[in-house]
């Protein structure tokens, strides 16, 4: 008989008065028995929606079915077989509006926890290398331009196909936004390393300090012998608001203020010089993860008040839902249907922000209710820190150097969504680089797919 | 890693390393710089290539030893290596075949100079620079100048060349003749005081910019600076501007946003490792 329990198994946490001051991970995950009692739940459905909802079509019941029969390796493995990030998926993908969004406990109460169980069986066999696809070795060597989650999936499913894939990373560590962008407390950087260790150990190799665009061209990686390449170069160029005073010292875009602390480690002022600033009053302007993320890194930073200054209202919030949750509890303040007009400087610092209320009116062109100014509804909101996270732009390093690459005039890469080919023969591309700034999963589901698509390509070449 | 092959002390606080760095060699022109990371855990420092050669795979980078990462970047000799070098970054200096150029560096902006200068000269034009610097010892590469253009030095103190700062010799030289263009490259405060001078006489004049940077590829935006009125990255946009259209005040205040971390991160750390002053 399944456990028909209307609720997940709860995920241990720390609490949010400590958390909030720590970088430490906030969700501790399963234990063993913890992990199978949740697997219970599971109905083992014949027609499982919750794999249809998986951008990389993990075997959701399958693996959860051995977690259940205490098969813990078992799972890792059925889980990999689709998968080569899990331990990374499983902390950071929104389940809710995927697999675990399909499943149909959620119904009558909340879903299996998906997300959480994979979690659990990653960390249990994070040891467990990888398995290929296939036993031979191919002879053509592919590019993956971006160490993000799409060049490394796409990456690791090449070197599971057999081809010699060579990764070229802009900075100096590989993992993208993993690395830059996730904080510390949602995704360990150990782990990261960890599962990028197991990519090279497929024989991937990893080149960092390539920025591709400027040190080599597209052009040049084909000149050089790679007979196709996939471009996951992210989305990394931030948007401003295009106010006065975003210039001012104290304003930071989202992408600076988390690579500083996340990849540059400016949390641990011991050991790494990259300095941060962060002053009394901090407000993060935006409704996504990113904002989330800054916000809760701002507090943990020591800021005694931080605000999301969001337009809409919480409805329309783009982060996730565990996110909002979890910022609300670690003391972040909310200034919801809210917007930014300009930001007061003094002797060059910020010293304020001046907002203006707003409305929802009619639906706009996202289907989301467009927030509309309330007059002379204007106020000051005192703060000395102002992070702008209202979203990124495709880098155009590439775009600007690749002829015959097509693409929108926001920036993003034009492709088929079928095989994640471009306009240009041999060059495939997936991740926020073609979609803007969107989540982990979808990279890696557009990584796995345009390797598959790779594949088929260089078959007709031998 | 990325071989040091040479090492230069060019004065008491400058040095230049040649340094193994084949992806920057190979494509690189002037204009262009490099970030590097001295050691594992070290800062980004951005820094203006100042020589190159495609044969033998090297840069030239040219530094001054100003807080806790530059002087971390001393404590490398010849045969170590440094952590990361990344690049070329930015877009390469916009240089042309025109008559007469004047070239203006103050202190380590000297160094970024350099390949300029070389670059015009090979494209035939005819080259005059002006280095400054606070006194007779702070003016560097005197001799790699003279071989591919007119030198003037000038010094604040008169110890050697004409006393007084760049923008004296500035002066009296665009009197005596017609310069197409002038590139300042230098502290923000003498690319400024450059920039009014050049206004006067309406001589286009390109300064390169080093702001406070991360990542140099458009990634944090830290860069910002305002041309012409619009906000521009100078990792992706510059770093070389219009020296007119530059907001050289705003661009000052920016640099100076981590001063007061800096300070007290350069006290407690640098004695940590041995290298307080």
């Amino acid at each position: 008989m399944p456990n028909m329990s209307k609720y997940k198994v709860k995920m241990p946490q720390q609490h949010p008065d400590v958390r909030n001051k720590n970088f430490k991970e906030v969700a501790l995950g399963y234990t063993k028995e913890q992990a199978m009692e949740e697997a219970t739940r599971c109905l083992d459905c014949k027609n499982p929606k919750c794999v249809e909802g998986c951008p990389v079509n993990v075997p959701i019941p399958q693996f959860i079915t051995a977690i259940k029969d205490g098969k813990f390796e078992e799972a890792y493995k059925i889980i990999t077989s689709q998968n080569s990030l899990p331990a990374i998926c499983g902390r950071v993908c929104p389940q809710e509006s995927q697999c675990e969004g399909k499943c149909v406990r959620g119904i009558k109460g909340e879903p299996v926890a998906i997300g959480r169980l994979e979690r659990f069986a990653a960390d249990m066999s994070m040891d467990i290398p990888h398995e290929k696809i296939v036993d031979e070795t191919r002879n053509h060597k592919v590019a993956v331009v971006g160490s993000g989650p799409a060049g490394l999936t796409c990456a690791g499913e090449l070197a599971k196909l057999g081809y010699s894939v060579t990764i070229f990373e802009a900075l100096h560590e590989a993992g993208g936004v993993l690395m830059y962008g996730i904080p510390e407390f949602r995704l360990p950087k150990d782990l990261v390393a960890k599962e990028i260790s197991k990519i090279e150990d497929l024989g991937v190799k990893i080149e960092t300090n390539v920025i591709v665009g400027k040190s080599i061209t597209i052009d040049e990686l084909f000149e050089e012998g790679y007979r196709a390449i996939f471009v996951g170069s992210g989305a990394g160029l931030p948007k401003f608001m295009n106010i006065p005073g975003e210039n001012l010292n104290g304003v930071y875009s989202a992408n600076e203020f988390l690579t500083r602390n996340n990849l540059m480690k400016a949390y641990d002022p011991e050991n790494n010089p990259t300095p941060i600033y962060v002053g009394e009053s901090v407000a993060v302007v935006g409704g996504g993860n990113v904002a989330m993320d800054a916000a809760r890194t701002a507090k943990r930073l020591g800021a005694e008040h931080v605000y999301i200054v969001y337009r809409r209202s919480e409805e329309e919030m783009p982060a996730r839902l565990e996110e909002i949750e979890h910022a609300k509890e670690e003391g972040i303040e909310f200034n919801l249907l809210t917007n930014p007009t300009r930001i007061i400087g003094e002797d060059g610092w910020v010293k304020a922000m001046e907002c203006i209320k707003m409305e929802l009116g009619p639906p706009d062109s996202s289907g989301r209710r467009r927030p509309v100014e309330i007059k002379d509804s204007e106020f000051i909101l005192d703060v000395d820190t102002v992070i702008i996270a209202i979203g990124q732009s495709p880098n155009p390093l590439i775009k600007d150097t690749t002829e015959g690459l097509d693409t929108h005039d926001w920036g993003g890469i034009i492709v088929n969504e079928e095989t994640m080919k471009t306009s240009k023969e041999g060059v495939y591309a997936g991740g926020d680089a073609v979609t803007g700034a969107a989540t982990v999963i979808l990279a890696m589901g557009a990584g796995k797919k345009a390797a598959h698509a790779i594949d088929d390509y260089l078959k007709t070449l031998d | 890693m990325y071989k040091i092959l040479e090492v230069k002390q060019l004065n008491s606080l400058v040095k230049s390393m040649v340094i193994e760095a084949p992806y920057v060699a190979r494509r690189c022109e002037p204009g262009q710089f490099v970030i590097i990371r001295s050691h594992e855990n070290g800062e980004r420092i951005p820094l203006t290539i100042a020589d190159y050669d495609r044969d033998k795979k090297t840069i030239t980078i040219v530094y001054q030893e100003l807080g806790f990462s530059t002087k971390l970047l001393s404590t490398k000799g010849v045969g170590d290596y440094l952590e990361d070098v990344a690049g070329p970054l930015g877009v390469p200096a916009p240089l042309e075949k025109q008559e007469r150029v004047l070239g203006i560096g103050g202190g380590v902006g000297i160094a970024p100079l350099y390949p300029q200068v070389k670059k015009l000269a090979e494209l035939g034009v005819e080259v005059y620079t002006i280095l400054g610097g606070r006194t007779a010892e702070l003016v560097i590469m005197e001799d790699n100048f003279k071989e591919y253009s007119d030198v003037i030095v000038a010094t604040d103190d008169g110890s050697k060349g004409i006393k007084g700062t760049v923008v004296d010799a500035m002066k009296e030289i665009i009197d005596e003749k017609k310069f197409d263009k002038i590139i300042a490259i230098g502290p923000v405060p003498m690319m400024k005081a450059v920039v009014e001078v050049a206004k006067e006489k309406d001589i286009p004049t390109t300064v390169s910019l080093n702001p406070i940077m991360i990542d140099g590829t458009g990634m944090c935006g830290g860069c910002r600076v305002t041309v012409g009125g619009e906000t521009k990255f100078a990792c992706v946009d510059g770093p070389d501007f219009d020296g007119f259209l530059v907001d050289f005040d705003e661009l000052s205040r920016r640099q100076g946003m981590y001063k007061d971390i800096e300070k007290k991160y350069d006290k407690t750390h640098s004695c940590k490792i041995g290298l307080g002053d």
